[in-house]
């Protein structure tokens, strides 16, 4: 596009206007940005303290458990923030996760290539993502209920394709070196594709347009951009991640595919991670590297607590607290914000 | 996509060739209810319309029309003089005729600028050409007066009067020929309002579009309108350049129809208002 400029500018040279809201809005503005920083800020100060307070928190094997607790939660969290910005949640991603393995070892046992059984089961788990999408979009569900429904429909194909016991994972040649048995695989993979979707979250039309379906759907809907489109494009994305996940946990961590792995559990941490990362529930907002922030505090406090001997249920305890808090205030500035643009 | 920014055409209003937009004796009716009856009007190159009238006048039928969101049970609507019908919102946004709800069809969440560039967005491979829309953003709120912090800002952090000039912004930034404005001082305090009307004013300055407004304050609309049609009970009753009316005469025209009308007028608004609410 060209833009000639010719004409003098503002024939009015009155003074911005420092409203009287304004000075407050400036500091919402900017805690709100800070939000994804404060989340950094917990994290390096757990991480500190769990390091101070107990000499093997810096191993090499307990790094390896903060990023076994951290990779799958915050590759879910990836695909959730884009649904959760767009006004949507998938809550069948950890069966996603523990269904596509199940499937691609089946079909490895089968007879088919381990290459070939991977991609089948990648892009089953694509499926399942537009599966959701579509049922939520042009059936009109709501996609938490679509998701319940699909949540129990993928735990029962696992179950029954793997006979409810687990299966051992694929362990020789390149491909499962590449997905998981090498060491640092799973956090690699996690890693680059976190910052891969930050910035398609914040760099690409995708994004832009999956925040405005999120924010105003009649006005993106207006403005021409295809809202069932972008959602339907989130379900995919979620689902895929998840089926990635779940081959890479399973290989890196248990060695085997366990069809009730995963499951409900890890889809919840998920969410809270993108939900203490500065996701807003109710849409519009949201960032992967804060939801990756989000996950990486949830790791680190249940790493932590591990090594200290401090039982599981206590973690369970915080986890909820932790929740319950990042959820009010995430609500709270949604309102605040709501409240500041009438004034 | 061409935007001619700061075209020097410091005149206004009455065109001499065919009117932009021009209704042709439309009548619209709901059941056995008529909203309007043989309403004509047009609009000419970088006019601006002032629209006033009582809440079940047909104002808002009238508009309805216009944008394609109802079809007229009889009459024309011709575009730069040829014969168009206008069945979708979607084809009258075709022709270029935009409509400006409040700040309804901005996004909160983001920046001015993509705002402004929306589903429009300059791009270099997959990645939004930030610079280029922040740029061309700034420089065309500059032209056209709009002040803001930074069209980095949220949309959100803006006043009421900003966020709607920015709704106003955008439809002419994306080529809309023809501006319908429903009402953008409504809930609006007089600074806020201010922005609007100065921008309204420096539109109709640079004549590129041209303006339907609906407003209830005579004043601001002889202020910033070249020309006011007054519709009552579905029937245009005035036509005047503002030069030539005054907020007396038009008050006493209003105040007419109410001793006339009684309680007789309030049904019929009613029974409109229902029409129009109904399927």
């Amino acid at each position: 596009m060209t833009v000639q400029s010719s004409a003098p500018t503002s024939q009015d040279p009155s003074p911005p206007q420092p409203s009287k809201t304004s000075g407050l809005k400036l500091v919402v503005n900017r805690v709100l940005r800070v939000r994804e920083l404060s989340v950094l800020v917990v994290d390096i100060v757990l991480i500190i303290y769990f390091g101070a307070a107990n000499s093997e928190f810096f191993t090499v094997s307990n790094i390896q458990n903060i990023s076994n607790f951290f990779s799958a939660a915050a590759l879910i969290a990836a695909g959730e923030v884009f649904l959760l910005v767009c006004g949507e949640i998938d809550l069948s991603a950890g069966m996603t996760f523990a269904l596509v393995p199940v499937v691609m070892v089946t079909l490895n046992n089968d007879g088919i290539q381990l290459w070939l059984a991977l991609i089948i089961g990648l892009a089953i788990a694509a499926v399942i993502g537009l599966f959701n999408g579509l049922v939520t979009q042009y059936l009109m569900l709501p996609s938490f209920i679509t998701t319940l429904g699909t949540l129990y429909l993928l735990h029962g194909f696992s179950l029954t394709l793997a006979g409810s016991t687990p299966l051992p994972a694929p362990q020789d040649g390149i491909i499962p070196k590449i997905f998981g048995v090498w060491q640092w695989s799973e956090l690699t993979w996690t890693v680059v594709i976190i910052l891969v979707m930050q910035v398609v979250l914040t760099q690409t039309r995708w994004g832009a347009h999956t925040i405005a379906t999120g924010a105003n759907m009649i006005g993106a809907s207006e403005a021409g951009i295809k809202v069932r489109r972008i959602k339907i494009r989130a379900f995919v994305l979620t689902a895929f991640l998840s089926g990635l996940a779940g081959i890479l946990d399973g290989t890196n961590i248990a060695k085997s595919f366990d069809p009730n792995a995963g499951g409900n559990n890890l889809m919840f941490t998920a969410v809270a991670a993108a939900v203490i990362g500065g996701t807003a529930l109710l849409g519009g907002s949201g960032t992967v590297v804060g939801a990756a922030l989000g996950a990486l505090l949830l790791a680190v406090l249940q790493d932590g607590f591990n090594i200290q001997g401090i039982s599981a249920t206590t973690f369970v305890i915080v986890e909820g607290v932790a929740i319950l808090l990042a959820m009010t205030l995430n609500i709270y500035f949604t309102r605040f914000r709501a409240r500041a643009k009438v004034g | 996509m061409t935007v001619n920014v700061g075209v020097d055409e410091p005149t206004a209003g009455s065109a001499s060739q065919a009117p932009v937009i021009e209704a042709r004796n439309i009548s619209k009716s709901f059941g056995a209810v008529s909203a309007l009856r043989d309403v004509s009007l047009e609009v000419g190159k970088g006019e601006v319309l002032g629209l006033i009238g009582d809440n079940a006048a047909g104002k808002s039928t009238l508009i309805k029309i216009l944008t394609g969101f109802q079809q007229p049970t009889r009459g024309q609507i011709f575009l730069d003089g040829k014969l168009v019908t206008l069945s979708s919102v979607a084809e009258a946004r075709a022709h270029g005729i935009e409509t400006v709800f409040q700040d309804l069809a901005l996004i909160d969440t983001l920046p001015v600028y993509l705002n402004l560039y929306l589903n429009k967005e300059p791009r270099f491979g997959p990645f939004l050409r930030r610079s280029v829309m922040q740029e061309n953003s700034r420089r065309y709120l500059d032209d056209i007066g709009i002040q803001i912090g930074s069209v980095n800002d949220e949309v959100a952090s803006l006043s009421g009067g900003q966020r709607q000039a920015i709704a106003v912004a955008r439809s002419v930034y994306s080529h809309a020929r023809i501006l319908l404005l429903d009402e953008p001082l409504a809930a609006m305090g007089a600074k806020e309002g201010g922005i609007i009307l100065d921008l309204i004013s420096m539109l109709r300055e640079r004549g590129e579009v041209s303006m339907i407004l609906i407003a209830h304050n005579y004043a601001q609309v002889l202020d910033v309108c070249d020309r006011v049609n007054l519709l009552q009970h579905g029937e245009i009753t005035l036509n005047k350049k503002t030069s030539e009316t005054s907020v007396e005469e038009l008050l006493d025209l209003v105040a007419k129809e109410y001793r006339r009308g009684g309680k007789l007028a309030g049904n019929r608004g009613q029974l409109l208002n229902e029409a129009r609410e109904g399927p």
